[in-house]
C-alpha cells in the first residue's frame, strides 16, 4: 500500500483522543446549563471553569475572569477588533495592523473603515517580520488599537510581540494579538509580553473545532458584538458549548505539558524537511524567517511551476500539504502574505506549505524529500518558464 | 474537485513539448495570474499535422492544454478555429466553475497559434 503522509495540520488537525474522552460525558450525561442554579448546572459550570483555568495556565493570564470562550479564532478576532474599536471611538478612530494578518483580522478592519475608522497596515521585511520602527511612526494620538499576529500560520514567522506591546502601551493604545497559529506551539505569556487581548483557537491545538477564546486583560475597554442572555459576563452571549469548552481546556492542558518535547521534535523534523527540499530541488527557496519560526511550519517555493499542480502531484503519491493559505485559494489570488514579503505573483503561486504535527515521523520527512524532486522536475518539463539549461 | 478525465490528462499529458521549427506559435495567459500556455503547430495542406504545448499552471491548465492538442490534431485550420473553450471543458467531463475562465485558455492558445501561422504565411506572399 502507498504510504500516506499528512503535512497539512494547519488546515485540519485530528482531535487528540484524550480530548475526545474528556468531552464525551458532557454530551449526554452532564448536559446541564452552566447558568442553572441546580446541581446539573453546577456540574456544567464547574467543568467550564476547570477548562477556563487550563487556558489561563497555558497563556499565563492572571485570573480566569480574563478568558472568554468564543466560537473560534475568527470570532475572537472580530470581537477584539470591533469590540475595542466601538468602545473606544470616543478616544480615537485609528487602528494599526500588519500587512500579513489573517483574513479574520483584515476583513473586520476593512468593515470598520466603512464606518469611519482608519486602518494603517504596517509593512513586514522579506522574512515577514513586522517593521517595528515604521509601526511606532504610524501610531498617532487617535490610535486606539494595535493588532499584530503572534506568528503567521502561512510562513511561520514569529513577531517581536513584547516589543510591539511596549510601543503600543507607551502610546496609549490597546494591543491585540492573533495567536491562533502560535498558541500551543510556542510558549506565550500575556503578562510578560504586554498583551491586552489575545485570540486563540481550539482546533489549532488538537482540540475540537467551533470553540476558541479571547483573552481580555482586566481594564481593557471593550464592548460585546454579540448581545443576548449575558453569558461570559456579558461579553459573549449564547448558551455555553460545554463539551467544546471542556475539549479546548483539555487540549490546552496537553499542549502546555507537551509543548517543550513536541516543539523540539517538530523543529527537528521541520529543519530536516526544509534542508532536504532546498538541497534536493534546484532553484528552491524558504519562505519566512530561517530561525524565528513556528516549529510546525515549512514553507518552500519552487520557481517556474504552480502550487496547485504540485499539490495534485503530491496527492497522487499520498502526500497532503497546502499551497499558500487554503482559505485564500478560494479566490484564486496568490496569498497576500507571500506578496507582502515581496514575492512576485508567479513566485507566490509556486509556494508549498507543509505544516507538521504529532503523527509525523522522520520517515514521513524522508518520503516527501524523496518524492518531491521528481514531481518538480516533471512540472518544470511541462512549464514554458523553465530555463532550458535546468532541464538538461 | 476535478473529473477523472482531467486527472488523466494531468497525470499523462498528451503532446507535451515544443516543436522547434513550428509553423505557428501562440502564447496566452500570464504567470502573474498563475497560468501561461504556449501552443506550437505544424501545418500541412491547411491542416494541423502536429501540435505540442508547454504550460505553467494548475491542474486544469495542464489538462486543457493536453486536451486541445487531442482535439485539434488532424483538423483543418477552419475546423480548429471553431474549437471553443466550452468544447475543451466538455471533452474533459467539465471543469470547476471557478476554473472556467482563468485556466481554460487552451482554445485561445490554439487560435493564437493558427493566427500566428496565417500572419507568417501572409507576410511570405
Amino acid at each position: 500500500m502507498m504510504r500516506r503522509v499528512y503535512m497539512d495540520y494547519t488546515a485540519g488537525m485530528p482531535v487528540d483522543r484524550r480530548v475526545v474522552e474528556a468531552m464525551l460525558p458532557y454530551f449526554s450525561q452532564q448536559y446541564g446549563n452552566p447558568s442553572s442554579l441546580h446541581s446539573w448546572g453546577n456540574e456544567a459550570r464547574k467543568a467550564m471553569e476547570d477548562a477556563r483555568a487550563k487556558i489561563v495556565a497555558l497563556i499565563g493570564a492572571k485570573k480566569s475572569e480574563e478568558v472568554f470562550f468564543t466560537s473560534g479564532g475568527t470570532e475572537s478576532n472580530n470581537m477584539a477588533i470591533k469590540g475595542v474599536a466601538y468602545r473606544n471611538k470616543d478616544r480615537g478612530n485609528h487602528i494599526v495592523a500588519s500587512t500579513i494578518e489573517h483574513m479574520s483580522v483584515m476583513n473586520p478592519c476593512k468593515a470598520l473603515m466603512k464606518e469611519g475608522f482608519n486602518v494603517t497596515y504596517v509593512p513586514v521585511d522579506k522574512h515577514g517580520v513586522v517593521n517595528v520602527q515604521s509601526l511606532e511612526k504610524t501610531i498617532t494620538d487617535k490610535t486606539i488599537l494595535v493588532s499584530i499576529m503572534y506568528a503567521n500560520g502561512e510562513i511561520g514567522t514569529i513577531e517581536p510581540i513584547k516589543e510591539i506591546g511596549e510601543i503600543a502601551h507607551r502610546r496609549g493604545a490597546f494591543f491585540h494579538v492573533d495567536a491562533v497559529a502560535a498558541a500551543g506551539q510556542v510558549p506565550i505569556n500575556v503578562e510578560k509580553e504586554n498583551i491586552d487581548l489575545m485570540s486563540i483557537s481550539s482546533n489549532d491545538m488538537y482540540g475540537p473545532k467551533g470553540v476558541g477564546a479571547l483573552y481580555v486583560k482586566t481594564g481593557t475597554r471593550i464592548q460585546p458584538i454579540i448581545q443576548g442572555g449575558g453569558q461570559e459576563r456579558g461579553l459573549r452571549s449564547g448558551t455555553e458549548n460545554v463539551p467544546a469548552m471542556v475539549g479546548m481546556g483539555k487540549a490546552a492542558e496537553i499542549a502546555k505539558a507537551e509543548m517543550k518535547t513536541e516543539g523540539e521534535r517538530l523543529s527537528r523534523l521541520r529543519d530536516k524537511l526544509i534542508k532536504g527540499l532546498l538541497e534536493s530541488v534546484p532553484i528552491s527557496f524558504l519562505n519566512g524567517h530561517p530561525t524565528q519560526r513556528l516549529p510546525n511550519n515549512a514553507n518552500v517555493r519552487f520557481s517556474y511551476i504552480e502550487g496547485e499542480s504540485l499539490i495534485l502531484s503530491l496527492d497522487m503519491v499520498g502526500v497532503a500539504c497546502s499551497s499558500g493559505s487554503a482559505c485564500t485559494s478560494k479566490t484564486l489570488e496568490p496569498s497576500h502574505v507571500l506578496l507582502a514579503i515581496g514575492l512576485k505573483h508567479e513566485e507566490a503561486h509556486g509556494s508549498l506549505l507543509f505544516t507538521l504535527g504529532k503523527q509525523n515521523t522522520e520517515e514521513d520527512v524522508d518520503y516527501v524529500v524523496n518524492a518531491l524532486p521528481n514531481i518538480v522536475k516533471r512540472l518544470r518539463t511541462i512549464s514554458p518558464l523553465t530555463p532550458k539549461e535546468l532541464l538538461r | 474537485m476535478y473529473t477523472e478525465k482531467v486527472m488523466e490528462h494531468f497525470r499523462n499529458p498528451h503532446n507535451m513539448g515544443e516543436i522547434p521549427n513550428a509553423d505557428g506559435v501562440g502564447t496566452v495567459g500570464n504567470p502573474v495570474c498563475g497560468d501561461l500556455m504556449t501552443i506550437y503547430i505544424k501545418v500541412k495542406d491547411n491542416a494541423i499535422e502536429d501540435i505540442k504545448f508547454k504550460t505553467f499552471g494548475c491542474g486544469a491548465a495542464i489538462a486543457t492544454s493536453s486536451m486541445i492538442t487531442e482535439l485539434a490534431k488532424g483538423k483543418t485550420l477552419e475546423e480548429a478555429m471553431k474549437i471553443s473553450r466550452g468544447d475543451v471543458a466538455d471533452s474533459l467531463g467539465g471543469l470547476p466553475p471557478i476554473k472556467m475562465h482563468c485556466s481554460n485558455l487552451a482554445a485561445d492558445g490554439l487560435h493564437a497559434a493558427i493566427q500566428d501561422y496565417l500572419k507568417k504565411k501572409e507576410a511570405q506572399k
